[in-house]
């Protein structure tokens, strides 16, 4: 039998968790057991799980965004804090206020507004850098975030003074219901390169290709102690929220064959189809088990929060 | 003698000596030119690795600022002219005042932004403008605002030590004057004992004082209208807090309950700003104490125009403030 190496069996392993917990997720908010938003990433998770296991999980500092869940399952393996976060329970990452959109833990940050998190992430470059900790930062915007001024002001700090910062451009074609056509001119790869940066590109629908590609890149940052960009090119399959999808369900079917999970399974399945099944088996225990125990935990105490407000 | 200006760039010298975390970012404030208004002359030379200049990004340094604060330095940001903070907004409204609170976590953050405010300079609607009031009201954010009867400089190095981002003003036109302390004031001057403290002055301490005047920041007219006020026998308890996003100090309905009178002076445009919320706070706290209306004098609502002798009709000045007193008086 072929054998596979650990580490594509663990970045399957890690699609699919974030895969399942979505969709669990999207579950539990159609039967009205959580409140608010998600944003999900299906369809994108190649870019979260290559590119976040090839940093240093022990001091590397992540930006990401609204359609975090990914980047930050990849980064910590926390569902039970996602989903309690998400569900308002305290027992979630940040207790049940951030929610969704505003997730923290160690080094990973998130905000639910667009194109501010690259300035910032510009900054805890600066700051690692100054401290000589040897921390690179990495942060992930989308096509959207591409119309927001602050992003080409931090891209021009970025170069300017040398910061180790790597740019992760999800560009799934889409922000919210707008196409890229209707929002952006030129070809978005392109812009930083105006600003000195290097660029790379790729089809993000081979989380091994991804991985690769953003190993060499995390390395040359961190060595090279400068930024540099990657455009993803991918496609989520679910709505930008919840019901407000207006793509041609064709066009959704079409990238649907390059979903990067049924690919890789469909790979994995042909060397060995029992540890494919015994993992997503796994998985599938731990996300409902977080469930239930979530469901059974309260929300924070009202005197706990508002203790902190201001006289 | 200490000037406004001295003790700012004296403190800033010291932060930087005793603190390797503390850096200083902003336009222009490099060595030979030293800022706009000087406030960083000498720094670049001395920690030329830790006074960074930036590009013109408001939005975009004070993101970097908050990704450096978040990870453990003390960023010190000045604003050129205060009126730029418009461009920073989403970084303090939505970023730098939310973390501790959204992410529910006891982080280290500090950041001071310093802004220098206010008229009197004809630099006209966009450059002579006091907007705190955009930023009054949102949690989590403390603004300061030094007066000449304040240290401005230990004010910042209380500042930096404080949780959160901190929105500093400094009116432009302090800058050269003299810091007035008890030793040197031609009028009794108190400052309580906090961090950022409440100053209190008055033209006469042997009288009950008439009336209440509360106000902040710049207020250069404030010496000229005690004098006036004692040769008219009217006694004045004024109060000048440094601190301005929270509820009235208790102090000023403790001198207003004894007064019955008062006037509120800020030199931000139109209705809405510090002093409703103050004269509100106060009509809480001695609704059947007060013998006349709380009066607030702010500049006219419309913009700032350039020309001298429009600006200084705009601005709150002696004469509107005097003729505003004996009307509460009357």
């Amino acid at each position: 039998m072929q054998s596979v190496p650990a580490l594509e069996w663990h970045l399957y392993q890690q699609m699919y968790l974030i895969r399942r917990t979505e969709e669990t997720l999207l579950d539990l908010f159609s039967q009205g057991l959580l409140f608010g938003t998600v944003h999900t990433c299906i369809g994108q998770e190649a870019i979260a799980v290559g590119v976040v296991n090839a940093i240093d999980k022990s001091k590397d500092v992540i930006w990401s965004n609204h359609r975090g869940h990914g980047h930050f399952l990849a980064y910590c393996d926390n569902i039970e804090g996602l989903i309690a976060e998400v569900m308002g329970k305290e027992t979630g990452v940040c207790r049940g206020i951030g929610g969704s959109q505003h997730l923290h833990y160690n080094n990973f940050y998130t905000n639910g507004i667009l194109g501010g998190t690259v300035a910032c992430a510009v900054g805890s470059a600066m700051a690692e850098k100054k401290k000589n900790s040897g921390a690179i930062t990495v942060v992930f915007l989308g096509d959207g975030a591409m119309g927001e001024g602050i992003v080409y002001e931090s891209l021009n700090m970025a170069s300017l003074w040398k910061l180790p910062v790597l740019f992760v451009l999800e560009h799934n074609q889409y922000a919210q219901t707008t196409p890229t056509s209707l929002a952006h001119t030129g070809d978005l790869s392109n812009r930083p390169k105006a600003f000195g940066i290097e660029t790379r590109e790729i089809k993000a629908d081979n989380v091994i290709s991804v991985n690769r590609l953003a190993q060499e890149c995390v390395h040359k940052v961190r060595t090279q102690q400068k930024p540099l960009f990657i455009t993803m090119h991918t496609y989520r399959f679910a709505p930008h929220s919840k019901g407000d999808d207006v793509r041609p369900a064709a066009e959704i079917e079409t990238a649907k064959r390059s979903d990067p999970l049924t690919h890789m399974r469909w790979a994995l399945a042909q060397i060995n189809e029992r540890r494919v099944a015994s993992i997503e088996n796994e998985v599938d225990m731990r996300i409902i088990e977080a469930v239930e125990t979530v469901k059974q935990q309260l929300v924070l105490a009202p005197e706990m929060f508002f203790a902190g407000r201001q006289p | 003698m200490t000037t406004y200006l001295g003790s700012l760039q004296l403190h800033l010298q010291q932060l930087l000596s005793v603190d390797s975390t503390v850096l200083v970012m902003g336009e222009d404030i490099l060595d030979p030119y030293g800022g706009a208004f000087k406030v960083t002359k000498g720094l670049s030379t001395k920690f030329p690795d830790r006074v960074i200049t930036t590009p013109i990004s408001e939005a975009g340094f004070i993101g970097v600022a908050n990704g450096m604060a978040l990870r453990g330095l003390k960023p010190i940001v000045e604003i050129m002219f205060g009126d730029f903070i418009t461009l920073g907004a989403d970084q303090i409204i939505n970023y730098a005042a939310k973390f501790a609170a959204m992410y529910q976590s006891a982080l280290e953050y500090h950041l001071v932004i310093r802004m220098p405010v206010g008229g009197g300079r004809g630099y006209g609607p966009t450059h002579s403008q006091c907007l705190e009031k955009l930023f009054l009201g949102i949690p989590h954010i403390t603004i300061l605002a030094p007066s000449i009867y304040h240290d401005p400089g230990l004010m910042l190095a209380s500042a930096i030590q404080q949780p959160g981002p901190v929105l500093f003003l400094e009116h432009k036109l302090l800058y050269s004057q003299e810091l007035i302390t008890p030793a040197n004031s031609p009028f009794a001057v108190n400052l309580s004992d906090e961090s950022f403290p409440l100053v209190r002055l008055t033209n006469n301490t042997e009288k009950t004082a008439d009336l209440t005047l509360i106000t902040y920041g710049g207020a250069l007219w404030l010496p000229a209208l005690l004098q006036k006020m004692a040769e008219e026998e009217i006694w004045l308890d004024v109060l000048v807090p440094s601190s301005l996003n929270q509820k009235a100090h208790p102090t000023l309905a403790v001198s207003a309950s004894h007064t019955g009178r008062v006037v509120i002076v800020e030199e931000g445009a139109g209705p809405f700003g510090w002093g409703a919320q103050i004269a509100y706070d106060l009509q809480h706290a001695m609704l059947n104490r007060l013998t006349a209306p709380i009066a607030v004098i702010h500049a006219e609502n419309t913009i700032i125009p350039a020309t001298q002798a429009l600006e200084q009709l705009h601005l709150p000045n002696l004469q509107k403030i005097e003729q505003k007193i004996y009307e509460v008086l009357s």
